[in-house]
């Protein structure tokens, strides 16, 4: 019984922790994917840099983020201890989910990366470049499936795009959503899919181990150090970034968001992130305070127009 | 150099002196946390990744394996003892584990998990170390028509193994299937059964569940019997160590949960509640005292005891190969490799191969010690028995409450609790089986997401769900565990129709 009461003080005494850190970053995905990623990211580097002494991560994964969106706003209204990794992929999945939570309901701190999207197929096949996965998807949409996030994100939207561009009813596309890039890589890998799209960070490793072949970016430019071209070099029009951004919790004083925006910044504008940023392959694209207030609206609203044309949101 | 070689070398890393006192904290950790329902290793190795961030990677890493298997170790004691899983996997434990326990054999039964949970530990980290590359071919053949057909096997096989009456266990299944559609779907993104509370869009959480069904429900059960309880708790009958029959009857559902749990721990979504529920289910059919099932056979504490652990060094296998992480706990492990710039993945093996041999030898030694730790005390934990029911089961309550508001500090998530205690109150009063809900909770969207997924891939072609060899073969196998039980009932029941009709004449 001792021991019993010994590990039970032990393990609140570990729990209490949780609740008095200096930041709680709520990762709304599965662990593996690009969200888990950036707020693991930025609690190494948080710690690192002696910004914050204590960062959690915790997992709410699903649905485009708008689960972990949803939690975050119910559950942490006026808490400036708490945040949460969010980007492009939520702007559409709230359009897509008529989630009844939105961006507006978040106080969003900083746009901190971009990545572009990178299109693979499994090592054997038969597909040897971009030319090829569109000749196939022109013969017949529904035969090629496409393994990526979760539902209306920006690997969907995409998709769609790369449809539309080639002339394909971007309402036929065989799109299947898996709630967390780890799951996606899977089935991938497992040649369960015909080809993947995902942020280039997610496959990286595999493709420098030859498992996954590398078709095509969706960047306006070849990117240096990564060995494919642009969609666009294909004829088709097209180029996505998938931003990633931070929010703080709804109802916070002026000084609490000044105080947020103070800590995100330095993180943006340390060594460490910088480091970080250069092993995961990922763009800086900070911007804070009204610069991006102005470039959220217009991005939501560009957004409702993809999705709208590409049959996503009626 | 060869594997062996390498192993050799993992050794000596994992050998040395403050790398062994690593893994001594991070067993003792798990097995703490184990022991507390709601606190699971994931959690804890979150805690403690900040605090590690200075140690150096070999060292944190060893210290996360440790309370990995720690965990898988301590969340079988309280199933057994107070019919209380610590974690999820350790749901099936307590159907046979605390029937032995009332019946005096606690001890055995620790005995039987904690030596499974070793036997299981070794033969999985030694696999992991000599066939990881083949067993995750093996994993990623797995898309989502062969999990949906997983998915029906486990429910076919579990649904006849819980409780004596089919009718009931369905019942509690498919209260389990209606508790499990609750929240957003993840395919669609479209709430369902949610009322517009936000609270309910992520679903019921499975611990909560488990933990409001099994430890809440059974103190409000015991509560109401009051002084007149029937059931006398015996603390130790016979030896608090296994017999010599015990551990005939042991030993090969070691070795069966062990090959369910190693391959399912290291299929992407696998997971380690499955390898339980079906080892559970192999055992009931295999063992020559099926009657004892329900009663505290000690096979349905061995074999899926075994399944959990071999399922946990089975995750490490995506992890460490293609830096797949298929669990929380795993999830947090590959942060803590990036934390020190190393990206698990096919290449991990290359280019560092004395930290991810150094991590498997000390897997190895974590396990050894686990052992050393857990069954000198056995004969103190069955004393929990002894202690009086009120204390005992307050006690049980206080726990609960903590490690559920340690898991997702929310006034309703507490409420969930209480309002399924209740309903595992009612449930036990009318008879129904309880671990099946929490099975429904579990399977349920994972059957219903793959064969969407399945569907969608094949564009509507219910055939593809037959077509895939492997996917063939675990239906078959469903199909067998389903129709060969009534075939036989059928044969018995004309074979006593006609020595009835031989009595008239």
């Amino acid at each position: 019984m001792k021991q019993f009461f010994l590990a039970s003080i032990l393990a609140g005494a570990l729990a209490l922790p949780a609740v008095a850190a200096d930041y709680t970053i709520i990762a709304p995905a599965n662990p593996g994917g690009g969200w888990d990623q950036t707020a693991r990211s930025i609690q190494s580097v948080m710690q690192a840099e002696g910004i914050s002494g204590n960062v959690q991560v915790q997992n709410v994964p699903g649905a485009g983020g708008t689960i972990g969106l949803a939690q975050f706003a119910s559950q942490s209204a006026g808490n400036a201890n708490a945040l949460i990794v969010g980007g492009y992929v939520m702007v559409g999945a709230i359009l897509t989910n008529k989630s009844p939570v939105s961006l507006n309901d978040v106080t969003p701190i900083a746009r901190l990366t971009g990545e572009y999207e990178a299109i693979v197929v499994p090592a054997d096949s038969p597909l040897k470049s971009m030319g090829d996965l569109v000749e196939a998807l022109k013969k017949d949409p529904g035969a090629v499936s496409w393994g990526g996030g979760s539902a209306g994100g920006t690997d969907h939207i995409a998709v769609g795009l790369i449809a539309k561009a080639a002339g394909v009813d971007p309402t036929k596309i065989n799109y299947i959503a898996f709630s967390g890039g780890g799951e996606a890589l899977a089935a991938i890998l497992g040649s369960q899919v015909t080809a993947g799209i995902s942020g280039y960070g997610e496959f990286e490793s595999q493709i420098k181990a030859g498992t996954l072949r590398l078709l095509a970016m969706s960047s306006a430019e070849r990117i240096p150090g990564i060995d494919a071209p642009t969609i666009k070099e294909g004829g088709l029009d097209v180029v996505v970034q998938n931003w990633r951004m931070v929010a703080a919790a709804p109802g916070l004083t002026d000084e609490q968001k000044a105080a947020v925006s103070a800590d995100v910044e330095k993180l943006a504008k340390s060594a460490g992130w910088q480091e970080t940023l250069k092993t995961k392959g990922w763009t800086d694209t900070y911007l804070a305070g009204d610069a991006f207030k102005e470039q959220l609206a217009k991005d939501v609203s560009a957004t409702e127009t993809i999705l709208k044309d590409i049959g996503l949101v009626k | 150099m060869t594997t062996f070689d390498f192993l050799l070398q993992g050794m000596l890393v994992a050998a040395q002196p403050m790398n062994l006192l690593y893994a001594l904290i991070g067993v003792t950790l798990g097995t703490a946390v184990g022991v507390l329902p709601g606190i699971g290793p994931a959690l804890t190795v979150a805690l403690l990744l900040p605090v590690t961030y200075r140690l150096d990677p070999g060292g944190s890493l060893i210290m996360f394996a440790g309370i990995y298997y720690g965990g898988m170790y301590g969340g079988s004691t309280t199933s057994i003892l107070l019919n209380t899983p610590g974690e999820s996997a350790s749901i099936v434990t307590a159907l046979e584990g605390n029937k032995m326990a009332r019946k005096g054999r606690g001890g055995p039964a620790l005995a039987t998990a904690a030596i499974g949970s070793f036997v299981a530990g070794l033969i999985a980290t030694l696999g992991l170390a000599f066939i990881a590359p083949f067993v995750v071919k093996l994993a990623l053949v797995f898309g989502p028509r062969e999990y949906f057909a997983l998915m029906v096997l486990a429910f076919v096989t579990v649904s006849s193994a819980f409780g004596d009456s089919t009718l009931r266990g369905l019942t509690s299944l498919f209260i389990g299937f209606a508790l499990a559609i609750i929240g957003i779907d993840q395919l669609t993104g479209q709430a369902r059964m949610s009322f517009g509370v936000p609270d309910l869009l992520d679903g019921i959480e499975v611990t909560t569940l488990a933990v409001a069904m099994f430890a809440i429900g059974e103190s409000l059960y015991i509560a109401a019997q009051g002084e007149q309880g029937p059931d006398k708790v015996e603390a130790v009958k016979g030896s608090v160590w296994m017999t010599a029959q015990d551990w005939a009857r042991s030993w090969k559902a070691w070795l069966r949960g062990t090959a369910i749990g190693f391959p399912i721990g290291a299929m992407p979504a696998g997971g380690a509640e499955i390898g339980t529920f079906l080892s559970y289910a192999t055992e009931k059919r295999l063992s020559k005292h099926p009657e004892e099932f329900g009663h505290g056979a000690i096979e349905g504490v061995a074999g899926p005891e075994a399944a959990n652990n071999a399922s946990a060094a089975g995750t490490l296998v995506p992890l460490l190969t293609l830096g797949l992480p298929t669990t929380a706990t795993a999830a947090i492990m590959l942060a803590g490799f990036q934390q020190y710039g190393l990206q698990p993945g096919p290449l991990l093996f290359a280019t560092n191969p004395q930290l991810v041999w150094g991590l498997i030898a000390s897997l190895l030694i974590a396990n050894f010690m686990l052992l050393v730790l857990n069954l000198p005390l056995v004969g103190l934990w069955v004393k929990l028995l002894t202690i009086p029911k009120p204390w005992l089961y307050a006690g049980i309550l206080l726990f609960a409450t903590l490690g559920t508001i340690g898991a997702n500090p929310s006034v309703f998530e507490l409420g969930m609790l209480l309002a399924f205690g209740v309903l595992g109150y009612a449930m036990r009063i009318f008879g129904y089986p309880i671990a099946p809900v929490v099975v429904g909770l579990i399977l349920g969207p994972l059957a219903e997401q793959q064969l969407r997924r399945a569907l969608a891939i094949s564009q509507g072609d219910v055939t593809v769900l037959f077509t895939s060899p492997v996917a063939a073969v675990l239906l078959v196998i469903a199909a067998a565990a389903l129709i060969v039980p009534l075939i036989l009932r059928a044969r018995g029941r004309g074979q006593v129709l006609s020595q009835l009709a031989a009595n008239e004449d």
